[in-house]
């Protein structure tokens, strides 16, 4: 087994997400490229779990999957309440933290 | 009964709650509560009385040290043997009616020793020595309470004749005083609190009582002490009357320090436990180390001083009577000031070896106990407040059951103790009766003459008395004449000269109360007349027992100390003296001889008269105890006011005079170094760094906050290439 490809993919889903977690306006999509970050985290937990033949990866992938979905809840009401109060879910216009 | 001796408080607490949450709903007000839940301890403990005096005495006390077993050998042969063989024939009589539970009792001696009476293990690893005659066994039931490292507390209750006999009397006087109280409190603003108190009250009491480690006790101890403030303050809308709480509170407070002190020591030096039989072993067995075992006599001491109004601290007893009437009969007779007493007996294995209680002369216990009886008493003589009259009567009694147990009469000590709740709880009660008839407690101003308008509170009343005086046959003679008898027997003889002095006193001042209240002119306003039944109900049972209660130790009769006198008395080796006739005549004599020069002087105006008129001498004694030998101004102006006191001119003084001066060159001095310091070192070094810390901060600040811009994603990156970096340093150097 190569380790490597899934290594590349992981690489590859992580770029991806932290392109688009600075570079989206949209709060949605942050959100969303949030989640491509952890789930490459994911993919490297479970490919390293894989070749050293343990099952400690794939657990602790689990783990990272629910508290995602408990972080993604979260950020989704977050971003709820601001369109509530905006009319718009551009984060460049959320600025109220300005110093 | 015994062994579920843990009932009979509870049911007290259990009344305090339920009256808390539901008394105002109920239409008594909560006072049915009250009474069915005393009334039920009340039969409880007779069960468990009739119980304990069925228990074969079977139970071998084994030796704590050498010399101890040789005494204990030889104490009180005279009363075990027949007590045993009577008992054991009734006890089968009674086998086939009594219920289940007495059969465990009667099994809980042999078979459950083991699993749950941890405390009892050492008592039992040792019993296999015989020594001394059999008593019976102290029925103890403990679980565990929590452990903190190896130290494992237990709660639990140890049930012996002491606990047994007082358990009853509180139960009693308690039973009485919520009887009483029905009427004496009617329409009052917080009836239901009264009660719910008063509930708590006698729970705390119990506790202390059943308890069979030093922790419980100190527990019940100290509910007691909230408990009494909560009721000495019940109409705490006067500042008096909350001062008078306060003061109670604080005064016994003082003393429980030493309560404290005392019992960490105890725990201490006797390995680790609260166990109130373990510390009486170890502290006979010279287990405990000298120094502490007197440290922790004189600590707990302190603690009975406080909180059985011992002379000093004895001065919140008397204000203490800002509080309801019948809370004064619980307070005085069976509760609280009690629990100093009881604390002494409890634990009177280490008092005894402490002090050496058994070597005669002269001890701390008994000089408390006889310069107590002494002082107050001579106060009685000066108040015109019945109720305060009757306050030091208490104290003064109160010192002669400490004394009692300083001479080594634990058994004359206790007894007293039951003799005086019967016609302590009695008087008071029957002030209360006569101050609810003329509305006010002053006897030079408000009573006189009530003797035709109140036959029933009258003849009580009298009846009280003379059980105080110590008349022949009442309560109060049996008892007293068996302290005098120890005092003399154990080689106090100081102490009996006082207790025959004291018992002059206490029959004269009783009989001056007798004459202001019911003999003479009536000098209040309005009509007085006789109390309804609830009030006098209380006092006619009372009264019968004041007269009946003193049989009980009687010559020939002698139950009350074969059922108290237990495992420590037996192992220290107290004797117990019975009765003598030349004692007794000269107790009586004594307190004839009161009584008749109260009614010389009263009755047939013989004697000094306007004494203090005439005499300066007479006029400064009296001064001197109107003023209460001016413990109260010590304590409020020396003590707590010290501050603004002569002590406080003094230090002003040395203050302007002394300290001043040197004060002044000191400062002059130091002022010329404070101008250079100022100048150089503050204004240009100090201000410089200041000033320039504050300024870089402001600067810094201006510059960074052009970073914060405010929005989420370039923070983002800032985290990013933060990480980023720290990941090229780890993969470059490391």
């Amino acid at each position: 087994m190569y380790l490597n490809q899934f290594l590349f993919l992981a690489a590859f889903l992580f770029c991806v997400g932290v392109y688009g977690v600075l570079a989206r306006k949209n709060g949605v999509l942050v959100l969303m490229s949030v989640e491509l970050i952890l789930n490459a985290v994911n993919v490297n937990l479970v490919a390293f779990g894989a070749f050293h033949d343990t099952v400690v990866g794939q657990v602790f992938a689990l783990f990272v999957i629910a508290i995602a979905a408990a972080e993604v809840g979260v950020g989704l009401a977050i971003v709820l309440l601001i369109y509530r109060n905006k009319h718009s879910i551009d984060l460049t216009e959320v600025d109220l933290m300005k110093g | 009964m015994l062994r579920n001796a843990w009932v009979i408080p509870a049911l007290p607490v259990l009344s305090f709650v339920l009256i808390l949450f539901f008394g105002r709903r109920l239409p008594g007000k909560g006072h049915e509560l009250g009474l069915a839940a005393v009334g039920g301890a009340l039969l409880l403990s007779v069960v468990a009385l009739v119980q304990w005096v069925d228990l074969p005495a079977d139970y071998e006390v084994p030796p704590p040290g050498e010399h101890a077993a040789a005494d204990a050998a030889g104490a009180g042969e005279d009363h075990a043997e027949e007590g045993a063989a009577e008992e054991d024939g009734h006890a089968d009589e009674e086998g086939a009616a009594a219920a289940e539970e007495e059969h465990a009792d009667g099994a809980a001696p042999a078979a459950s020793a083991g699993d749950e009476e941890g405390g009892d293990g050492a008592a039992a690893a040792a019993e296999e020595e015989h020594h001394a005659e059999p008593i019976r066994r102290p029925v103890a039931r403990e679980v565990l309470w929590f452990s903190s490292g190896d130290v494992e507390i237990k709660a639990g209750t140890r049930m012996d004749g002491m606990a047994v006999i007082l358990v009853f009397t509180v139960c009693l006087i308690s039973f009485l005083v919520h009887v009483f109280s029905t009427n004496y409190m009617h329409d009052d603003r917080r009836y239901t609190h009264y009660f719910a108190s008063l509930s708590l009250f006698t729970a705390g009491m119990l506790i202390m009582v059943t308890a069979s480690n030093t922790l419980q006790l100190l527990f019940g101890w100290e509910m007691m002490g909230l408990c009494s403030f909560m009721l000495i303050g019940h109409w705490w809308e006067e500042k008096d009357n909350s001062d008078a709480a306060l003061k109670a509170f604080f005064t016994t407070r003082t003393g429980d320090i030493g309560l404290l002190v005392g019992l960490s020591i105890l725990f201490v030096t006797a390995g680790s436990t609260f166990d109130i039989a373990a510390i009486n072993d170890a502290a006979l067995a010279g287990d405990i180390g000298r120094t502490a075992l007197v440290a922790a006599a004189a600590a707990l001491l302190c603690a009975v001083v406080g909180k059985s109004a011992q002379f000093p601290l004895h001065t919140w007893l008397p204000d203490a009577m800002a509080g309801p009437t019948p809370v004064s009969a619980l307070i005085h007779a069976a509760t609280m000031v009690v629990a100093g007493v009881y604390l002494v007996a409890r634990l009177y294995g280490v008092f005894w070896e402490a002090f050496d209680i058994g070597a005669g002369g002269i001890n701390p216990v008994a000089l408390v106990g006889g310069v107590t009886v002494l002082i107050a008493a001579a106060l009685a003589f000066v108040q015109s407040d019945i109720k305060k009259v009757l306050a030091y009567s208490t104290v003064s009694q109160l010192g002669y059951m400490v004394m009692a147990l300083g001479v080594g009469a634990w058994t004359a000590g206790l007894f007293h103790l039951f003799t005086h709740a019967m016609f302590k709880g009695l008087l008071f009660l029957g002030a209360g009766s006569v101050s609810h008839a003329v509305h006010s407690f002053d006897m030079k101003k408000g009573m006189g003459g009530l003797r035709p308008h109140m036959p029933i509170t009258y003849r009580t009343f009298l009846i009280g008395s003379l059980a105080l005086a110590g008349v022949f046959p009442l309560a109060g003679f049996w008892s007293k004449d068996e302290i005098l008898l120890g005092a003399s027997a154990n080689g106090y003889q100081l102490f009996l000269v006082v207790g025959l002095i004291g018992a002059f006193m206490t029959a004269a001042y009783m009989t001056r109360c007798v004459y202001l209240t019911f003999f003479g002119e009536y000098r209040g306003h309005g009509h007085p007349h006789e109390s309804p039944r609830a009030i006098t109900g209380p006092l006619v049972v009372l009264a019968f027992l004041a007269v009946t209660a003193g049989l009980l130790n009687a010559p020939g009769i002698e139950l009350f100390s074969e059922w108290t006198e237990g495992a420590t008395t037996v192992a220290a080796g107290v004797e117990h003296h019975s009765f003598s006739v030349g004692m007794a005549l000269l107790g009586s004599l004594m307190g004839f001889a009161g009584i008749g020069a109260g009614y010389a002087y009263y009755w047939r105006n013989l004697g000094p008269h306007r004494l203090t008129e005439r005499s300066g001498a007479a006029l400064s004694g009296y001064r001197i105890l109107e003023n209460k030998y001016w413990l109260d101004r010590l304590y409020s102006d020396m003590i707590v006011g010290g501050i603004k006191g002569p002590v406080a001119r003094a230090a002003y003084w040395t203050n302007q005079r002394i300290i001043d001066g040197v004060v002044n060159a000191v400062g002059i001095g130091s002022r010329a170094v404070a101008n250079f310091t100022y100048d150089v070192v503050d204004q240009k070094v100090v201000d410089g760094v200041v000033n320039g810390t504050g300024i870089g901060a402001e600067e810094g600040g201006s510059a960074l906050s052009v970073l914060q811009t405010g929005r989420v994603q370039q923070y983002a990156a800032f985290l990013f290439g933060g990480v980023v970096l720290l990941g090229g340093a780890l993969v470059l150097f490391a």
